[in-house]
């Protein structure tokens, strides 16, 4: 056992420790991320298993403007947290409301593909594996887009009423966070979805 | 650093005489309900837990009255199911995790020298959302069809194996309440790990680095880790199966293509790593109560630390060693029996460095003590038998038999069940200001141990023997009937011997001695202020040099601090 990293603190030395909500909203992303796994292990395991159709094949099509929103959004709300951080709110604002329109835009995407899957298809959750994994898997992830898009409506009524001061960026960085997250977590899903499971 | 004393409130609990000392009972139950003080949420997840200790208990009983002689009908083989059902699944969530939380709840703050959790009002949504479990789960007996038959308690075992769970072969509301249940459940728990974890890395008082921390706050950290990643996969396979049953869905509808397998393995993703998240915990009181009670600090802490950190990783990766009967591959078969070897490696360094700090110790037999000396005991017992059946080979004959059954009420009584004991034993004075009767305790004590012994020594012969779990009842020629009459006695001996703990508690807490700030001599933040503390705590923000801070206090001659 080695005590040489364990000298006193002085007590003059500044008491530093880390954040909170980042420690939070990182457990909390342990936890989903653990969640989204065994739908992920689901959606993997049974691919193919079918018993009856559609399959992925037949209906699938590649959400490639989808995708480039929902991940150009991660870029504009790191531009929101620069900012912030620097006291720029009109800045921030722009930046906040073009994150949660891409967010939106991506919403809506996945709304037009189900209606279509629904209507024309006719795949819904009870069809086949394929779409109680395909919606199941899916819907989790686009649950979570709601989510964020709730938390940051919540941010952008304040902040356009002039109640999101400079001193909230750790707050707001606690968010993005938590968008990332979503944003990282449709990497994996559209990767399985569309490209493996297709 | 440390040298200053630290100043101990004299209003004591000034908080609690003003939310309810005086007040009506109706403001007092009020105070209560509103309550996001970490104590008062302490105690209420203790006192719920305990509540169901007791039901979950009786239902043990009833069914040892059941077993107790070949082809008796004290149950029906239906209501059988069910309470092995209500049993287990109580036992697991409704008392080994919230009397668990419970105590971090109240422990954590304290041992770290904070004011509160890190969020005080996301921990009573995290407690009411776990109580809402209970409610759930416990309607179900008055839920259809009214207590006669049991109502619709859910009868599928507490691992609720697919597809006996589907609407197919369990129509009505038996599996909903189940799963309803273990969902509001897990996201209480998820909820109080993310606190658990934001409270010990965030509100640490000055001082307090990492590796200064009391080890059960180390310990409590790991388990909450552990409960992310674990209690998750079982919230998304109870949503799995609430698709199945409420939208159609064929997750696991074997006609349709979907694997009753899958749930079992997502079901032991979660329920093996459960077991080490009911037993870390439990680690990091050992911790805390074996050294103060043998006059020597922790043997070894970096190692136990270490160790701890280990078992929750590695028990990641051995859920199907509950699956070598479902049929594996020779290489599946081989990974999980070798991965759950590995485990009794970091436990090992543990045992041993508990030892270590008994050696030569000044050791104070005192109720604490006993319980936590009867745990290390029929734990290392506890972790043989499981060396044994980790062998897929030996399970092929052993699994589902009264042999596994012993092996796991071994681990969950024999060592959860004594610390748990232990604990209260130890914290009892902290929390209401009050000795418990030692007397009693020792009566408790005793009684405990010859009846634990007495039901789970002899319920490894009949496993042995080939008898298999959830059966209702046994032929007569089988020879098991003298085993289980003895198993059966065993089983109320222990029944008695936790009514008189009972009786303990409350009696105590009208009666019992004044404890004072420090009853037994220890060396952690939470017995440098008021039994019980106030609101606050403490009412300077404590500094802390070492490991032991009243140690420090105590002894200005020989510091720790001074060794670091």
């Amino acid at each position: 056992m080695s005590t040489a990293t364990l000298q006193p603190v002085e007590t003059e030395q500044e008491w530093r420790l880390p954040s909170r909500g980042v420690i939070a909203m990182t457990s909390l992303i342990i936890a989903e991320s653990a969640i989204f796994t065994i739908f992920v292990v689901a959606y993997l395991y049974y691919i193919g298993r079918d018993v009856s159709g559609p399959t992925p094949k037949q209906v699938l099509e590649l959400p490639i403007f989808n995708t480039v929103c929902l991940l150009s959004s991660s870029l504009f709300i790191v531009l929101a947290e620069r900012a912030i951080e620097h006291g720029k709110m009109v800045a921030f604002r722009i930046w906040w409301l073009v994150t949660m329109a891409l967010g939106i835009i991506f919403l809506y995407g996945t709304g037009a593909e189900w209606y279509k899957l629904i209507v024309k298809d006719h795949l819904t959750i009870s069809t086949n594996l394929f779409g109680t994994t395909f919606y199941s898997l899916v819907g989790l992830h686009a649950s979570h887009v709601i989510v964020g898009l709730l938390m940051m409506l919540v941010v952008a009524v304040f902040s356009l009423l002039g109640k999101v001061k400079p001193q909230h960026a750790e707050r707001v960085k606690v968010l993005a966070l938590y968008w990332h997250f979503v944003d990282a977590v449709w990497v994996v899903v559209f990767t399985v979805v569309y490209v493996v499971g297709r | 650093m440390g040298e200053g004393t630290f100043p101990i409130p004299h209003e004591t609990g000034a908080g609690i005489a003003a939310a309810g000392g005086k007040g009506t009972y109706l403001e007092v139950i009020h105070s209560w309900i509103v309550t996001v003080d970490h104590k008062k949420l302490g105690i209420m997840y203790i006192v719920y837990a305990l509540l169901f200790l007791v039901v979950a208990g009786v239902e043990a009983l009833l069914m040892r009255i059941q077993l107790a002689a070949p082809n008796l009908t004290f149950l029906s083989p239906q209501t059988f199911n069910r309470m092995f059902t209500m049993h287990g699944t109580t036992m697991v969530f409704l008392v080994g995790m919230m009397i668990l939380f419970g105590l971090g709840n109240y422990l954590i703050p304290l041992m770290i020298g904070a004011r509160d959790m890190a969020f005080p009002r996301l921990n009573a949504f995290s407690f009411w959302m776990s109580a809402l479990a209970g409610v759930f789960l416990y309607f179900s007996f008055i839920g259809g069809n009214g207590l006669a038959g049991t109502g619709t308690a859910p009868d599928v075992g507490w691992f609720a194996y697919a597809p006996l769970t589907e609407r197919a072969f369990s129509p009505g509301h038996t599996i909903d309440y189940w799963t309803v249940s273990l969902l509001a459940n897990g996201i209480g728990s998820i909820g109080t790990s993310i606190n658990i974890l934001a409270t010990v890395f965030c509100m640490r008082c000055k001082g307090m680095t990492l590796l200064r921390m009391p080890l059960l706050a180390w310990l409590y950290a790991t388990m909450s880790f552990l409960t992310l990643v674990t209690i998750s996969p079982l919230t998304a396979a109870q949503a799995m199966l609430m698709i199945d049953r409420y939208l159609g869905g064929h997750f696991f509808d074997t006609q349709a293509g979907g694997s009753a397998i899958l749930w079992a393995h997502f079901f032991w993703i979660f329920g093996h790593p459960e077991v080490y998240v009911l037993v870390l915990p439990v680690f990091g009181m050992v911790s805390e109560i074996i050294p103060v009670f043998s006059r020597k600090a922790i043997f070894g802490y970096p190692a136990m630390v270490a160790a701890s950190v280990c078992i929750a990783f590695i028990s990641l990766g051995v859920w199907a060693h509950h699956m070598f009967t479902i049929g594996m591959t020779s290489v599946g078969n081989a990974f999980f029996t070798l991965s759950t070897m590995l485990v009794s490696v970091p436990t090992g360094i543990k045992i041993f460095n508990w030892l270590a700090t008994l050696w030569g110790g000044k050791i104070r037999f005192q109720s604490p003590m006993l319980f936590a000396i009867g745990f290390l005991f029929q734990f290392l017992i506890a972790g043989l038998t499981g060396i044994m059946l980790s062998v897929s080979a030996w399970d092929w004959q052993l699994h589902n038999s009264y042999f596994v059954v012993a092996h796991f009420h071994y681990v969950l009584v024999g060592g959860i069940v004594f610390m748990l004991f232990s604990a209260l034993y130890y914290w009892y004075p902290k929390m209401t200001g009050r000795m418990m009767s030692e007397g009693l305790a020792k009566w408790h004590f005793w009684l405990m141990l010859s009846g634990f012994h007495m039901t789970f020594d002899l319920m490894h012969i009949p496993g042995l023997l080939g008898m298999p779990r959830w059966i209702y009842t046994y032929e007569a020629n089988r020879g098991w009937g003298t085993l289980n009459m003895l198993v059966s006695i065993g089983g109320f001996i222990q029944g008695v011997a936790v009514l008189i703990f009972v009786y303990n508690m409350v009696r105590s807490y009208f009666k019992g001695a004044i404890a004072g700030p420090d009853p037994w001599d220890a060396w952690t933040l939470e017995w440098s202020t008021a039994s019980p503390p106030p609101a606050y705590n403490f009412a300077v923000d404590p500094e802390v040099g070492s490991r032991r801070p009243l140690w420090d206090i105590k002894h200005p001659e020989d510091m720790d601090s001074a060794f670091e």
